[in-house]
C-alpha cells in the first residue's frame, strides 16, 4: 500500500515528523517499507501560459513562443513538444532553473534563436518515468505561482509491507485511523453525504449467492461525460499511490478505493441487458476480463452476470465487453460487500491479483459500500456531470458478518504477555481501537468493529493490546524452569562426529539442491523411480534425487572447471526414494566424492593417485567410529554407476546400507572427466548407532607372533581368507595382520600371495612354542583343504 | 719428582692432542694401562724406604688423578664435540610445510547451524527433524493457513501434486513434535526448506531453523528475553534488539525482531537499506488454534516459537555478499571456513 503522506495529514495530523510517523506505523505492525519524494528534486519551475506560438525558421519541428511567467515581460522559449499552443499553462523552468539529474536551464540559442527556459514536460521534472509532450495544467493554474508550491511536491510517497490481516489498513481512511490511534489525535475524513437522485431510473439487482454477496448497492448515472478531464489533484494522488490515471470515471473508482478501503466497479449501463445477478458461475462459462484475457470460469467462482451471462468476476475484475470507453454515455455503478471466503483464493486460482481482490479477500467493511458509493456519485457529478437515479441496495442482514463478543480475560492477558497490564489502560487502548468494552466478572467482553476480520479470539485482543502499548515497552525476562537433565545415549553417534572424521581427512562439506537434473540422475540410479515436481524452477532442477553423487558430481565439474586439480567433498542429506505402494522413503545418507591425489602436492610426499583403499580407508574410518567394525561387510556387487571391478555394497549385519566405488569409466567420460573419480554413500542411520565400549582384562603375559604366506587363487576374497582363518585358529588369536599382497613374478598366474601376522596369546599363561606351531599348523592344514591354498616357502 | 711432573705435562700434551676416542684411549693406555707408566712408577716405589714410600706413593697416586681428571674432561669434550657434530648434521629446516593430509571443513550453514543448536542446547532445547517433502496439512492446514489464506501467496510453493510439496518452512516440525509429545517441549528444528524463487537474494532452497518452548507458563516477554539472548551471543555483541508487531497465521501476538546493524552499527549502510535495522527471524505466541490441531490444551499451556533464515546469520556473521555461493559450493568459498 503506497500513500501521501499529505493526503493522511488531510484526515489526520499529529504533530510527529516524517521520520517519527514512520517509526510509529513500524512499531505498529504496519511496516514501513520506502519512503519516497513525489518529485525528484528541481527549483525554479513555475506555472507559465503559452502566450503564442510561431513556427521556427530554420527547424520544422521547433516553435518559438512567448510564454508568461507571471512577471515583467513575456519570455521567449523554443519549444519541440507537439502539444504546445496558445493559451496552455505549462511548468516552465527559467533561466537559472536546475531539474533532476542536475540539469541546469541556460540562456541558449536553438538553431539560431535565443530561448530563455524550458517549457516541461511530467518526466522531465521527474513525475513520471515517461510522458509525451507538455504537462498541460489546468486553465484556472495560477500563472506565475511556484509550480512545487502549485502541486504540492513537498510530500513523501511512504510504502507499507502490509500483513495479510491488517486489511483494515489498505485505505487512507484505515491508516488515518491507525495514526490517529497511535497519537491520541482526530481523524476526520470528507463527508460522504448520500448523493439524491435526480431521476428515477435504476438497474434491477439480484442476488443469488447471498453467503457469498451479502449485500449489494448499484445506482445509474445517465449523461456522464467520459472525455472529461481527471483533476490534477485527483492524478497527482493516484500517482503518489502508484496508480496511473486512465479516464475520469475509472479514476474516481480507484480514488474511491485508495480513499475508503471500498473497491467499486463502474459498468457501461448501455452494454448491460436485463438486470444484475449475483451469483454463482456455472462450470465451464466464459468471460473476456479488461486485461483481454478470457477466462473458463468454475462453479467456485462468484460472478456479476446481467441477462446475457457474467460481466464481471466479482471482487476481481470487471469484464471487457461492459467496460465504460470512449462511446458510454450512462453507467451503472456497483459497491458491494463480498465476503472474504467467496473471494480469497479465487483470484489466485485464475493467476490474477488485483487491488480489489487483494482487499475483499482480506475483508472490507461491510459497512463501507453505503458510504463508498455516495462518495463515489459525488466526485464524478463534479468531474463527469450527468443525472444520478436512486441508490439500489439488497442485503441479507442474515448473512453479514456477525460481530461476536469476545472474552477477554485480565489473567489471560497477564499470561500471555507476561506482564500485568493495568485494566484501565487495556480498556483506554480497546476503546481507542473502536472496539466495544463491557466489564465483566474478571475481564470483559469485547467486541470488534467491523473493519477488524482479524480480531476473533481473545489472543488477538491481547496482541492488540501489546501492539499498542508497543512490543518494545514489554519487559524481556528469562525463563525460569524446573532442571531436567535430557538423556545422552553414549553409543549413539551424531553427524557432527561422523563428519569431523571426513574433515580430518580433507573433506570438504558441500550443501546441493535436492532437485536435480533428470538427465544425471538418470545416468547414475537408471532402475529408480522417481518423484518430479509439477513447477520446478527450471528442467534441470525437477527430479527429486534418489542419490547424493547427482548433486556432487556436478559440483565435482564445477571445481576442476576451474583449475582444482584435488577435490574431496561430502554431503549429507535427505534422498527420495519413492516405493512401488506410492509411498515415499526420504532417509539422510552421508555420500562422498573424491577426486586427484591422495595428498596435497607437497614436498616430502610422493605424488601418488586415489584409488580404491584410499577411500575405502575414509569409509572405514567413518564406520570405525561406532565401535562396532566387525559388523560392517563389504562385498563385490555391480552398480550401474560403479566400475564393476571397484564397486563394493556396504553392509551392516547381513543389511545393505551403502555403496563404495569409482565411477564407471563411461560415466567418467560422459561427465567428461579425465582422472578416476571415487564414490560413496551410506544411510546414516545405519551408521550412527554404536556401543558403549566394554573393557576386557589385559593378559600379562607375553604374546606370539607368527607369520605365513599362503598362495591361492586370486578369486578368492581376503574377507574369507580371514574368515577362515579365524575359523580354524584357537581361541587365544588376538591379532590377525595382513601385511602383504602379492602378484607377479614367482607366483603362477591367476593366483596371488597374501602374508599375515597371527599373533596369539593366552589370559592366564605363557603359550609354549608348541603349542603356538601346532595352532599355526592347524590353521595352515584348514587353509589348504578349504581354500586350495599354500603355504610358500 | 721431576720425572713425575714430565710424565704429567707429556700425558697433558697427549690428552690435549688426542683427535677421537680412540686416539684418546690409546693415551689412557699408555699412561694408565697395566703396562703402563703410571703402574711402572707404581712397581718403583718398592725400592724406596718405608719412610719416603708414604709421600711418594702419594705424589705419584696425585699425579695419576691428574693424569684420569684429563682424560676423563678430554673425553667429556669430545663426546660433546661428536653429539654437536651429529646434532649439526641432524638439523631441519623447521619452517618447511609438515607432511600428510590437510584438514577439510564444514559447510558454513553447518557452521551456522552448529552453533545455534549449541547455543539452545543450553537451555535445554534438542533438535528435532521432519521430512522435507511434506503435505498439505503439516506445511499448512495444521499451521492455521486454510488453503484460500492470502497468507499462502507468501509461500511460493513447491507442489508434486495437490497434496504433497517441498516444505516451505521448518514449522511442520513444529506440528509433529507436538502431536507426539506432550509438554514441556522444547526444540530447534533446523533444515532445508523451498520456496519456489530464484534471483540475486533468493535461492529456490535454504535453510530455517524452527524453535519451539510449550510450558505452562511461557510468555511474550520470555520470548523476548530468549531471542535477546540468543541474537546478542549468536553476534557475540552488545546489539540493540527490537521487536514488531507482525503476522504469521500460527502465532498470535506475533513479531518480527531486528538487530542493530551488525555491519554499520546501526549508522545505515547498504546491508541494512539506511534503516540501521536488520529483519533477522519471525516470532510469536503459539496460536491456539494449532494448539487444538495437535491436541494441546491452550488454557492449561502456552508457547512460542520462532523461526529464523540461517543463510541470512551465516551471511552477517561471516560478511558474505552473495546468498547464491552457499550453494555452488565452489572450494575457493568453502575453504574460507576451515
Amino acid at each position: 500500500m503506497k500513500f501521501s503522506e499529505q493526503w493522511l495529514r488531510e484526515w489526520v495530523n499529529p504533530s510527529v515528523s516524517t521520520e517519527e510517523l514512520c517509526h510509529q506505523l513500524t512499531m505498529a505492525g504496519l511496516e514501513v517499507d520506502a519512503v519516497e519524494p513525489v518529485a525528484a528534486l528541481f527549483s525554479g519551475v513555475v506555472v507559465a501560459e503559452v502566450l503564442s506560438v510561431e513556427p521556427h525558421p530554420d527547424a520544422d519541428k521547433l516553435r518559438v513562443t512567448q510564454v508568461n511567467v507571471g512577471e515583467g515581460e513575456p519570455v521567449q522559449i523554443v519549444c519541440g513538444a507537439a502539444n504546445v499552443r496558445p493559451g496552455l499553462r505549462v511548468p516552465c523552468a527559467m533561466v537559472g532553473a536546475v531539474l533532476p539529474g542536475d540539469f541546469k536551464i541556460k540562456k541558449a540559442k536553438l538553431r539560431g534563436v535565443p530561448s530563455n527556459g524550458m517549457l516541461a514536460s511530467a518526466s522531465e521534472l521527474g513525475l513520471v518515468e515517461s510522458a509525451e509532450g507538455l504537462m498541460e495544467l489546468p486553465t484556472d493554474a495560477p500563472v506565475g505561482t511556484n509550480f512545487r508550491d502549485y502541486l504540492q511536491l513537498d510530500d513523501v510517497t511512504i510504502e507499507l509491507g502490509l500483513t495479510p490481516n491488517r486489511g483494515d489498513c489498505l485505505s487512507i481512511a484505515g491508516i488515518a485511523r491507525e495514526t490517529g490511534v497511535l497519537n491520541h489525535a482526530d481523524v476526520s475524513g470528507p463527508a460522504c453525504e448520500a448523493v439524491a437522485s435526480s431521476i428515477d431510473d435504476s438497474f434491477s439487482v439480484a442476488i443469488n449467492a447471498p453467503e457469498a454477496c451479502p449485500r449489494y448497492l448499484g445506482r445509474v448515472i445517465r449523461g456522464v461525460n467520459v472525455a472529461a478531464e481527471t483533476p490534477l489533484w485527483m492524478a497527482e494522488r493516484l500517482r503518489r499511490s502508484g496508480i496511473r490515471s486512465l479516464s475520469a470515471v475509472v479514476d474516481v473508482t480507484n480514488y474511491v478505493l485508495l480513499e475508503l478501503g471500498q473497491p467499486m466497479h463502474a459498468f457501461d449501463l448501455g452494454k448491460l441487458s436485463g438486470g444484475i445477478q449475483v451469483r454463482m458461475a456455472t462450470a465451464g462459462e466464459k468471460i473476456k476480463l479488461l486485461n483481454d484475457t478470457e477466462v473458463e470460469l468454475d462453479g467456485e467462482t462468484l460472478v456479476i452476470a446481467d441477462g446475457n451471462g457474467p460481466v464481471a468476476m466479482a471482487g476481481v475484475m470487471g469484464g471487457s465487453a461492459s467496460a465504460v470507453g470512449d462511446a458510454t454515455r450512462d453507467i451503472f455503478l456497483e459497491s458491494a460487500f463480498f465476503t472474504p471466503a467467496a473471494i480469497a483464493g479465487k483470484a489466485r486460482r485464475y493467476g490474477l491479483h488485483t487491488d480489489s481482490s487483494h482487499r475483499f479477500e482480506r475483508g472490507v467493511s461491510p459497512q463501507m459500500a453505503t458510504k463508498a458509493i455516495a462518495r463515489a456519485t459525488a466526485l464524478l457529478l463534479d468531474i463527469v456531470g450527468g443525472d444520478v437515479g436512486p441508490v439500489v441496495e439488497v442485503c441479507s442482514e442474515a448473512n453479514l458478518p456477525k460481530a461476536h463478543p469476545i472474552t477477554l480475560r485480565h489473567a489471560r492477558v497477564t499470561r500471555v504477555l507476561g506482564t500485568e497490564v493495568a485494566k484501565d489502560s487495556i480498556e483506554e487502548i480497546l476503546c481507542r481501537l473502536e472496539m466495544k468494552v463491557e466489564s465483566v466478572d474478571g475481564g470483559w467482553q469485547v467486541t470488534a468493529p467491523a473493519f477488524r476480520f482479524d480480531i476473533t479470539i481473545e489472543e488477538d485482543l491481547i496482541e492488540e493490546i501489546g501492539r499498542i502499548i508497543g512490543y518494545s515497552n514489554l519487559p524481556s525476562i528469562r525463563p525460569h524452569g524446573s532442571l531436567t537433565m535430557g538423556e545422552r545415549p553414549e553409543a549413539k553417534l551424531s553427524i557432527a562426529d561422523l563428519a569431523a572424521v571426513l574433515v580430518e581427512r580433507g573433506y570438504q562439506e558441500a550443501i546441493t539442491y535436492t532437485f536435480v537434473e533428470p538427465k544425471m540422475q538418470q545416468l547414475l540410479d537408471p532402475q529408480r523411480e522417481t518423484i518430479a515436481l509439477a513447477n520446478p524452477i527450471s528442467a534441470d532442477m525437477s527430479v527429486m534425487r534418489t542419490t547424493l553423487w547427482a548433486g556432487l558430481l556436478p559440483v565435482l565439474q564445477h571445481n576442476l572447471n576451474r583449475q582444482q586439480g584435488r577435490v574431496r567433498l561430502f554431503e549429507y542429506g535427505l534422498r527420495f526414494l519413492p516405493q512401488g505402494d506410492g509411498e515415499l522413503v526420504q532417509d539422510n545418507v552421508l555420500a562422498g566424492v573424491v577426486y586427484g591425489e591422495v595428498l596435497p602436492e607437497q614436498w616430502g610426499s610422493e605424488s601418488m593417485k586415489i584409488d580404491f583403499f584410499d577411500i575405502k580407508g575414509d569409509v572405514e574410518a567413518v564406520l570405525g567410529l561406532t565401535g562396532c567394525v566387525s559388523d560392517f561387510a563389504f562385498r563385490a556387487e555391480s552398480h550401474p554407476a560403479l566400475h564393476p571391478g571397484q564397486s563394493a555394497r556396504i553392509s551392516r549385519d547381513g543389511r545393505d546400507i551403502g555403496w563404495l566405488g569409482a565411477l564407471h569409466p563411461s560415466l567418467e567420460q560422459k561427465l567428461g572427466l579425465s582422472g578416476q573419480t571415487f564414490l560413496f554413500e551410506i544411510e546414516s542411520s545405519a551408521i550412527t548407532s554404536g556401543n558403549v565400549a566394554k573393557f576386557g582384562e589385559i593378559s600379562k603375559f607375553p604374546a606370539i607372533r607368527r607369520d605365513i604366506a599362503v598362495e591361492m587363487d586370486r578369486d578368492i576374497s581376503a574377507m574369507r581368507l580371514f574368515d577362515t582363518v579365524k575359523s580354524a585358529a584357537p581361541d587365544n588369536l588376538r591379532n590377525l595382520k595382513l601385511f602383504d599382497v602379492y602378484e607377479g613374478e614367482h607366483i603362477d598366474s591367476g593366483r596371488k600371495s597374501l602374508a599375515l601376522g597371527l599373533t596369539l596369546q593366552a589370559q592366564s599363561r605363557t603359550l609354549t612354542d608348541s603349542e603356538v606351531d601346532s595352532a599355526i599348523d592347524a590353521v595352515v592344514r584348514t587353509l589348504a583343504n578349504e581354500l586350495g591354498a599354500k603355504l610358500r616357502e | 719428582m721431576d720425572e713425575l711432573t714430565g710424565l704429567v705435562s707429556e700425558a697433558e700434551r697427549l690428552i690435549a692432542e688426542a683427535s677421537d676416542i680412540q686416539a684418546l684411549d690409546q693415551v689412557r693406555v699408555h699412561f694408565l694401562g697395566k703396562k703402563g707408566s703410571f703402574t711402572e712408577l707404581m712397581k718403583g716405589l718398592g725400592k724406596l724406604s718405608a719412610e719416603e714410600r708414604p709421600a711418594a706413593g702419594q705424589a705419584i697416586n696425585q699425579a695419576k688423578g691428574a693424569v684420569q681428571q684429563a682424560l676423563e674432561a678430554r673425553k667429556q669434550t669430545l663426546k660433546d664435540e661428536v653429539l654437536h657434530a651429529r646434532l649439526e648434521s641432524e638439523k631441519v629446516d623447521v619452517t618447511l610445510p609438515g607432511r600428510g593430509q590437510q584438514t577439510g571443513g564444514l559447510h558454513p550453514v553447518t557452521l551456522t547451524l552448529q552453533r545455534i543448536e549449541s547455543l539452545f542446547s543450553q537451555l535445554g532445547f534438542s533438535v528435532a527433524e521432519g521430512p522435507e517433502i511434506e503435505d498439505d496439512f503439516h506445511n499448512f492446514e495444521a499451521l492455521n493457513i486454510p488453503e484460500t489464506h492470502p497468507a499462502r501467496a507468501m509461500h511460493d510453493t513447491f507442489y508434486f501434486d495437490a497434496h504433497t510439496l517441498l516444505r516451505t518452512h521448518t514449522s511442520p516440525v513444529q506440528i509433529r513434535t507436538m502431536k507426539q509429545g506432550q509438554p514441556p517441549l522444547r526444540i530447534i528444528a533446523p533444515g532445508r526448506v523451498y520456496r519456489c524463487d530464484s534471483d540475486l537474494t533468493h535461492t529456490p532452497m535454504f535453510h530455517q531453523v524452527e524453535g519451539l518452548m510449550v510450558d505452562e507458563n511461557v510468555s511474550f516477554a520470555q520470548l523476548k528475553g530468549v531471542m535477546d539472548d540468543f541474537l546478542r551471543n549468536f553476534f557475540e555483541a552488545d546489539l540493540a534488539v527490537r521487536f514488531r508487531p507482525s503476522y504469521f497465521p500460527f502465532t498470535e501476538p506475533s513479531a518480527e525482531a531486528d538487530i542493530q546493524c551488525v555491519m554499520c552499527g546501526g549508522e545505515g549502510c547498504r546491508v541494512c537499506s539506511h534503516t540501521g535495522w536488520i529483519e533477522i527471524l519471525g516470532c510469536g505466541m503459539v496460536h491456539p488454534e494449532v494448539f487444538r490441531h495437535v491436541g494441546i490444551d491452550s488454557e492449561k499451556y502456552t508457547g512460542f516459537a520462532f523461526g529464523l533464515g540461517v543463510e541470512r546469520m551465516a551471511m552477517l556473521r561471516y560478511g558474505v555478499n552473495d546468498l547464491r555461493l552457499f550453494f555452488e559450493n565452489d572450494l575457493r568459498f568453502l575453504q574460507q571456513f576451515n
